[in-house]
């Protein structure tokens, strides 16, 4: 090869792939996006008209930590993001064991549950708040008529965060199943022969087998979820609005109830608190569901 | 194959259950369009006394000046077109970013990363919408939502450009091509199949949106289908049976994607759950 040939073939090679091809796409994500998250950073510090911002320090943050309310809000934020993605990944793999076997009429159970995943928000919170009224709802209502008295689902201040988890439970279940699905039928049939030789009841198949073998769609599973749940607003807006009180008020509500109130500071350093509570805890989570993996 | 007794049962209370948890809350929603404003009162699981179907749908949509026509125009056109820059901007930067590895590829990768878990910070993006004039626009909001959206697309293009091979692009150029036509006339149509995976997952997402618009499109002649049913909570708090009509006007679009498009749906939402 001469010497003059391989600046050629490397000119070449770099317009195949031309840079500016970033070009685009890094214009409206940085101004759209970057650019605000860091701007927070700043107006979190701030007392905030939108017109002018006057620097108070940490105030903002003190206070988030200081009023009851706020701290309810970021205790509720991570009990609901727990619940959610712990009852994902449990009846999701179940779920998806079951859809994995011999079952008959697999293509309607698929359907009925994973439909829920694509449906609005919003109409499913309605829907629900209709079902889960105290005395009229259909739910207590058939509780009823086999003579149980069923909960104030969501006017139980006790109860309202689990009762909107449960939904959010019941609509994004099917996509932890779907994912389940695809960790499942991706592990060798090799391995269930060798446990079948060796005498392994169905028990000891799924614990020793399918279970550390799907880990990667639990790793999948858990993160989704749980970035889902910390950031949820959409659901607990539909149902109770955060009420009754602050009873089931999450980061995502408060910031939104600030915005609404006009407390633009404090509403953006519970935007910085809330990025800082998901890197807190899911960057800790990813990494020790991925380094478990590597041992296998 | 043979089927045992107790798998025969299993699978009949399997469908009992999943009748009774998932299929119920939609027959719930559909009995209630269907009645009139008195009996869909009661909130109960019953059968219509008489067909209202139409005239619950006229008079939810001749609310407020036919505000659900406003919005399915709207919402239909932020998706249409977010949908369709996202596609065009995400393959180009997943093309690029498979195929030249530069010392820039791990930041590249963090910012993506980075997009798929940072909660948008929402005032300063309205003080900055503000700014460029763009606040309250649907231009404004289909930016936002390519912004928003792009390193999910980018992800599933990566992928998948990945396993195409590099001599093709290699053996295109020997045959004349120039550069660009090797991106838009070769590796784009290889795209097909992950591109409409994008199309279906990113569409719905943008559809049943109503975080985004709440924040970024107020005022009534910006109306989404998401933010109409919100805001009609109130206005029919006492007619149930317009309520459900209008959830259940929402639902149809999602459900004809779901029965053309199911499998594209399920290979896009499970991308990556088995590598991890």
């Amino acid at each position: 090869m001469t010497a003059s040939a391989v600046p050629a073939l490397k000119m070449q090679r770099r317009s195949l792939y031309p840079g500016w091809f970033y070009a685009p796409a890094a214009v409206v994500y940085s101004v759209l996006f970057l650019a605000p998250t860091f701007a927070s950073l700043y107006f979190s510090l701030t007392r905030w008209t939108l017109f002018d911002a006057t620097f108070i320090g940490l105030d903002n943050f003190a206070q988030f930590f200081r009023e009851p309310f706020l701290i309810q809000g970021l205790v509720n934020t991570v009990i609901y993001a727990v619940i959610t993605s712990g009852l994902k990944v449990v009846i999701g793999m179940m779920l998806a064991v079951m859809l994995t076997s011999q079952i008959m009429a697999r293509g309607y159970l698929r359907s009925v549950i994973f439909f829920p995943v694509l449906v609005s928000t919003i109409g499913v919170g309605m829907t629900f708040t209709v079902l889960m009224h105290p005395t009229l709802g259909m739910i207590n209502q058939t509780l009823a008529m086999i003579g149980i008295q069923g909960p104030g689902w969501l006017v139980d201040p006790k109860l309202a965060l689990f009762s909107v988890a449960l939904v959010d439970v019941w609509k994004g279940v099917g996509l932890a199943t779907v994912i389940y699905i695809a960790g499942l039928v991706a592990i060798p049939k090799d391995y269930y022969e060798a446990a079948r030789i060796d005498g392994a009841t169905k028990l000891q198949n799924f614990f020793y087998v399918t279970l550390p073998l799907s880990r990667p769609a639990t790793a999948t599973v858990i993160t989704l979820s749980f970035i889902g749940g910390l950031r949820t607003f959409d659901l607990i807006w539909a149902m109770t609005k955060g009420g009754p009180g602050f009873a089931s008020d999450t980061v995502a509500s408060v910031i939104y109830k600030q915005y609404q109130a006009g407390f633009y500071g404090l509403s953006t350093a519970g935007n910085v608190v809330l990025f800082i509570l998901i890197a807190v805890l899911v960057v800790p989570l990813t990494m020790f569901l991925n380094r478990k993996q590597g041992h296998e | 194959m043979k089927k045992s007794r107790a798998s025969i049962i299993g699978g009949i209370a399997a469908i009992a259950a999943t009748f009774v948890v998932f299929v119920i809350p939609f027959l719930f929603i559909i009995l209630m369009a269907f009645k009139d404003k008195q009996q869909s009162a009661l909130r109960d699981f019953s059968w219509p006394n008489g067909f209202h179907l139409f005239e619950n749908l006229y008079e939810v949509i001749k609310t407020r000046n036919w505000m659900m026509i406003t919005a399915f125009i709207n919402s239909s056109l932020i998706t249409v077109v977010s949908v369709t820059l996202l596609i065009v901007l995400a393959a180009m930067v997943g093309f690029v970013l498979a195929r030249r590895k530069t010392k820039w590829n791990g930041t590249i990768e963090f910012l993506i990363l980075a997009g798929l878990m940072i909660p948008p910070a929402v005032v300063p993006t309205i003080w900055l919408l503000q700014g460029l004039k763009l606040f309250g626009t649907l231009h404004g909001m289909i930016l936002i939502q390519v912004a928003y959206n792009l390193p999910f697309s980018i992800i599933l293009y990566r992928a998948f450009i990945a396993t195409i091979p590099r001599e093709l692009d290699e053996a295109a150029v020997i045959d004349g091509a120039r550069p660009l036509d090797v991106f838009f006339r070769i590796i784009l149509p290889l795209l097909w199949p992950v591109t409409v995976t994008n199309i279906v997952v990113q569409s719905v997402g943008i559809f049943n949106d109503f975080t985004n618009p709440l924040y970024y499109l107020p005022g009534n002649q910006n109306a989404t289908v998401q933010l109409t049913l919100y805001n009609f909570q109130s206005q029919f708090s006492t007619a149930y049976n317009l309520l459900f009509t209008n959830i259940l006007l929402i639902t149809i679009p999602p459900l004809i994607v779901f029965m053309f498009f199911n499998r594209q749906i399920v290979a896009g939402m499970t991308a990556g759950a088995v590598k991890g």
